[in-house]
């Protein structure tokens, strides 16, 4: 479903991915077309299986398109080495995972340190950053905890601040309240939501809570790898 | 140093795991420091040797005798300057376990011809004066809480006193420095007259153990001890002449190829450890497997995930082998069972930076496949298995 209006922040054409197992393959996704403008915040639903991981993996930067094109802001990354993903990755994306995947040896400050150890920042300017992170997600008091000392939420909360810390243009959270409770949940949408409105941070999550869904602007429906559908939220709207 | 902080906590993610194979690191290089200082002593003790130094022994073995008669007709062969000679007396002091070695000698051609001997003041004179005098080496006087003035009792293992006795005498009259490097050996020794053992013994008068023939020019070494052999050839006493490098060497290796055992054990701890180590590193790579995958996520691109896991194993081993060998430098010094011929034992340089390339190679081996495994992994397979 492209956008004919504006240049899309993201843009697929044709999107293809099979996965080979030996001697069998599976199709995962057909054709996806897909544009999504700088500043939005999508939500990404279907039912398991129905390759919403998998497209969010290829956005990312992580997989490989069997066919078709991923562009990001006019630079098209399925043709990128494997170096040079990495490389675009730590400048453009910030990762939200739905079991958070802190380090549990590294304090929270620590891990959301982690990004900007790629970048030639000296030490004193990657602890303010990462503190600073950590405020924006509301944990700067908690910056010398290990994961094993937090709660859900807040490993949550300290794995926003670490897809945050380097100010990547894209943020991706597969299932980012998977792991949560409604309440916790429901705190941590709300900080995508802010950080959408007032940061303009571009977010594409999936998810399969309707409730979650309802966070995001617009809504995008994947079925058997094929897009079925996309609606756009009142509130948002 | 960025990634440091990085590497350390995941060293100690397991600290228990990490703490045991540390400490099965520093045990293998304790030993390999143990184990390489006695292999350095007995393989290059002799390198210490004077290089214009011959010794003339017996060619059927360095224990048998040869005539005091030989001595006028080694000096007489063109190129030799002076000569000594010397005779192992074998004698204990109060317990077998009290070994060093003690020698007669020609005193004052021997003192002449090892300059590199330092001696106490007045100690020369004594010596040369005193038939019953000894020289001690300052580390064995120490040893044994020896005073010059004191008398010592040796029992003769090899050379019963022609009373009958058994118990030789001696007075201390000097102690011996090492003047330099080649004189630490003498530290550990006791050198007392010719003369007085000679006419003392029940038998053997008229021998000597060994000759050192000081040679005019060391280029004419090879030609002078060829010389002094082929004197002797086909007479009763038929003579070896060696360099004393070649003599330390030969008298090292009674003790069986040290050299050689010392680099089996070696070969089979490191061997060993190498399974031990191998094994922690592999298991604690594959537990981290998403988190590896989220380092790759955030940008850690192959390459530096395989320098980070490679970094890790060779900071283990460096941290476990250097304080190993720290460890044997310093308990070293309290071992002084080979200090009677040869030198004290220690940790050599050319032992520091075997050591060091030991733990290199060794951190390399150990980290190299399960740093390749990390590299290789898969971001999507690995993040989808957690």
């Amino acid at each position: 479903m492209p956008d004919s209006g504006t240049t899309p922040l993201i843009a697929l054409r044709g999107v293809c991915k099979r996965y080979v197992r030996g001697q069998q393959s599976v199709d995962v996704l057909h054709g996806v077309d897909l544009d999504i403008p700088e500043g939005d915040f999508i939500a990404l639903m279907g039912p398991s299986g129905s390759g919403k991981t998998t497209l969010l993996n290829l956005i990312g930067g992580l997989d490989q398109p069997t066919e078709g094109s991923v562009a990001v802001d006019g630079k098209r990354i399925e043709g990128l080495s494997s170096a040079e993903l990495a490389a675009w990755r730590a400048c453009n994306i910030g990762f939200i995972f739905q079991f958070y995947n802190l380090l549990p040896m590294l304090s929270a400050r620590r891990n959301v340190e982690l990004p900007l150890l790629l970048t030639s920042l000296p030490a004193h300017e990657r602890k303010r950053r990462a503190l600073l992170a950590l405020e924006l997600v509301g944990l700067a008091a908690r910056a010398d905890h290990k994961p094993a000392e937090l709660s859900g939420g807040e490993e949550q909360r300290v794995s926003i601040a670490r897809a945050l810390v380097s100010d990547p243009r894209l943020l991706i959270c597969d299932e980012p309240t998977g792991d949560l409770d409604r309440h916790t949940a429901d705190e941590i949408l709300s900080l995508l939501k802010a950080l959408n409105e007032s940061h303009g941070n571009t977010i594409i999550m999936v998810t399969h809570d309707p409730k979650a869904a309802e966070y995001a602007r617009r809504q995008v429906h994947l079925d058997k790898g094929v897009l079925v559908g996309e609606a756009t939220n009142g509130a948002h709207a | 140093m960025r990634f440091f902080s990085l590497v350390w906590a995941s060293l100690l993610r397991r600290k228990t795991r990490t703490f045991l194979t540390l400490l099965s690191i520093v045990t293998a290089f304790l030993l390999f420091g143990f184990l390489d200082a006695v292999r350095v002593v007995f393989t290059q003790g002799s390198a210490q040797a004077g290089v214009d130094r011959l010794i003339t022994t017996s060619r059927i073995s360095f224990i048998q005798p040869l005539p005091l008669a030989y001595r006028e007709r080694i000096l007489a062969v063109p190129g030799v300057a002076t000569l000594a000679h010397a005779n192992w007396f074998g004698g204990i002091y109060q317990d077998r376990r009290n070994f060093f070695a003690n020698i007669a000698v020609s005193p004052a051609e021997y003192l002449a011809i090892h300059p590199e001997i330092a001696l106490s003041d007045g100690a020369y004179e004594a010596f040369l004066s005193r038939r019953t005098g000894a020289l001690v080496g300052r580390e064995l006087a120490r040893k044994h809480g020896w005073a010059i003035g004191d008398r010592i009792p040796l029992q003769a293992t090899l050379w019963p006193h022609k009373s009958g006795s058994t118990t030789w005498t001696f007075e201390i009259v000097g102690l011996m420095q090492a003047g330099d490097e080649r004189a630490r050996k003498f530290e550990n020794q006791m050198l007392f007259r010719y003369d007085y053992f000679d006419e003392g013994r029940m038998s053997g008068q008229g021998t000597a153990g060994w000759y050192i023939v000081k040679v005019r020019d060391p280029a004419e070494s090879t030609r002078v001890a060829l010389a002094i052999d082929a004197l002797f050839r086909n007479s009763a006493a038929e003579t070896r002449s060696q360099s004393e490098k070649e003599f330390n060497l030969a008298f090292a290796r009674q003790f069986g190829d040290v050299g050689l055992i010392a680099r089996a054990i070696m070969a089979a701890v490191f061997f060993t450890l190498l399974l031990v180590t191998g094994h922690t590193m592999a298991q604690g790579v594959r537990e981290r497997t998403a988190e590896l995958a989220v380092l790759k996520t955030l940008g850690f691109d192959n390459g530096l995930i395989l320098r980070l896991v490679l970094a890790e194993s060779m900071l283990m081993v460096l941290i476990g082998g250097l304080t190993g060998l720290s460890l044997a430098s310093l308990t070293l010094p309290l071992f002084k069972t080979f200090g009677a011929q040869l030198p004290p034992l220690r940790i050599a340089a050319e032992s520091w930076v075997a050591g060091f390339g030991i733990m290199l190679g060794l951190g390399l081996v150990v980290g190299l496949p399960p740093a390749v495994r990390a590299m290789r992994l898969g971001i999507t397979e690995a993040l989808a298995e957690r």
